[in-house]
């Protein structure tokens, strides 16, 4: 195995398209080491992304959005109140990854490009409309997160592509988000389902919505379905009861040891109206802590 | 296959190594600069046996390679006393008797420590969730998070 800690994206691209055999990019290691050590992969060629300027970066935009940089730890997120405060899904979702020593470490690309159904900070991401900049050879370019996973451990990524960046939209007002997972410890645990809703009113009306599925199918759900359900409504019990019956029926699950097909089905139901409360309290302005204490 | 050359700091002390670079730090620590302090329960990430800090940060020494530890600064268990003084951390923890085989011992020295220095006043519930990520097969846990929070009463009062 060759380890490389490149300068630049450039520098990175160009080592992973002239690379042969297995290559793998380093972020915080908490999926890549764990398959290197279980010899599940080894990579001949292993580069190291966290020695290019400004990866460890947060910052804001002007006009409110935020660009993380990909080695951007799940504990930096979570540490940061303004990002806190615009989205709490997302840092929330990112934040029940792993142990506080999988915190220090994971990142949301490592997450995304990892390309397990169950990865938590996915769904956030998607229901958030999260964007990832793909450096390659040509240059880059601006990919919605939802596209980048093609089935378990798969992604769109060609050779010598990676992510440079993630591209979180401003918040704007009267909005809020919320990731909830069901797993049967309440910590240390891969989800059974993991749903993501973010919204925005208008008075009470929900205005706008994005409602995302995870550990439900071969890739992360954006279901419109449930979307539909509940713009228009002031989340009243019957648009609670559409959103439900949208998101079960937009699950294409497994039956493995954690859950069966009925299980994770209507658990996405139960959790997708919990969610949707959550998210329609916190664009009220209301602070209401996630799942994670 | 050509050894990679790292220079970092542990405990304080520069220090230099070669290293595969398949090898983790967990087994740099051990196999070559004789810190057995840190513990390997799993290797994946999930006992927290191998925990360590990077620039103040807790990780997994496991889930890192030695060739990332160049030009940082890790702490390990064998840091935390001064000398022959012992860590509040480590007097709680023999006078609570939180310990039996003490496999798991050294990493939750290192997590309760880096706890208390980014919260002094726990609460229970929050030592409960920061020690989540280790894992003791002996003491049923209880034991643990009375000697940390006992100890992190006695550091609030000396300060
Ligand atoms: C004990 C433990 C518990 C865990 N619990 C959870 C959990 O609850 N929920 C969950 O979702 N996950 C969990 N995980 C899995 C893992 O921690 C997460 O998927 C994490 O976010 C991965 O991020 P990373 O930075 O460590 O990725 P890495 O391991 O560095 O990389 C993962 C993958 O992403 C690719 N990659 C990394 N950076 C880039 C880039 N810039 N461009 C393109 N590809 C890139 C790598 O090539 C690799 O294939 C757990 C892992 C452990 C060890
Ligand atoms: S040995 Fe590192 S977490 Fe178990
Ligand atoms: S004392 Fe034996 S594992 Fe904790």
């Amino acid at each position: 195995m060759n380890y490389h800690s490149p300068a630049s994206f450039a520098e990175a691209s160009a080592l992973a398209e002239n690379a042969d055999g297995v290559t793998r990019f380093l972020a915080g290691g908490t999926d890549v080491l764990v398959q290197l050590r279980a010899d599940i992969v080894t990579p001949d060629t292993l580069i190291d992304i966290k020695k290019i300027d400004g990866v460890s970066d947060i910052t804001q935009n002007d006009d409110g959005s935020w660009t993380l940089g990909v080695a951007v730890t799940g504990a930096e997120m979570t540490e940061h109140a303004s990002l806190s405060r615009d989205w709490p899904g997302v840092v929330e979702a990112m934040d029940l990854v792993g142990s506080t020593q999988v915190q220090g470490r994971a990142t949301l690309t490592g997450n995304l490009c990892n390309g397990s159904p169950a990865a938590d900070s996915v769904p956030a991401m998607v229901a958030a409309g999260v964007t990832v900049t793909v450096t390659g050879a040509d240059g880059s370019r601006e990919v919605a997160v939802g596209d980048i996973p093609t089935g378990p451990g798969r992604t769109s990524l060609a050779k010598g592509e990676l992510v440079s960046a993630v591209n979180i939209p401003a918040r704007g007002d009267n909005a809020g988000d919320a990731y909830l997972r069901f797993i049967p410890r309440t910590e240390m645990d891969i989800a059974v389902v993991g749903v993501a809703v973010s919204l925005r009113l208008d008075g009470d009306t929900v205005t706008e919505a994005r409602v995302s599925l995870g550990a439900v199918a071969p890739t992360v759900l954006l279901v419109q379905e449930c979307a539909d359900a509940i713009i228009g409504s002031t989340l009243d019990d019957a648009a609670l009861d559409a959103l439900a019956a949208a998101a079960s029926a937009a699950c294409n699950p497994i039956t493995d040891k954690r859950g069966t097909v009925e299980f994770r089905t209507d658990v996405a139901g139960v959790l997708a109206k919990r969610a949707a409360k959550i998210a329609y309290a916190r664009a009220k302005g209301e602070t209401v802590k996630g799942d994670h204490a | 296959m050509s050894k990679i050359h790292v220079t970092t700091t542990v405990n304080g002390d520069e220090t230099e190594f070669l290293c595969d670079p398949r090898e983790t730090l967990l087994d740099v620590l051990r196999d070559r600069l004789n810190l057995t302090g840190a513990k390997e329960g799993c290797g994946t990430g999930d006992c927290g046996a191998c925990s360590v800090t990077i620039d103040g940060r807790l990780v997994c020494s496991c889930l890192v390679l030695g060739a990332e530890a160049e030009g940082k600064e890790i702490a390990t268990v064998e840091g935390i006393a001064e000398g022959d003084t012992l860590h509040p951390l480590q007097r709680k923890f023999i006078e609570h008797a939180a310990l039996q085989c003490g496999i798991c011992t050294p990493g939750i020295l290192v997590a309760a420590k880096s706890l208390l220095e980014k919260n002094p006043n726990p609460t229970e519930t929050e030592v409960r969730y920061w020690l989540a990520g280790n894992l003791c097969r002996c003491t049923g846990y209880d034991k643990i998070i009375r000697a940390v929070m006992d100890a992190a009463t006695e550091m609030r009062e000396a300060s």
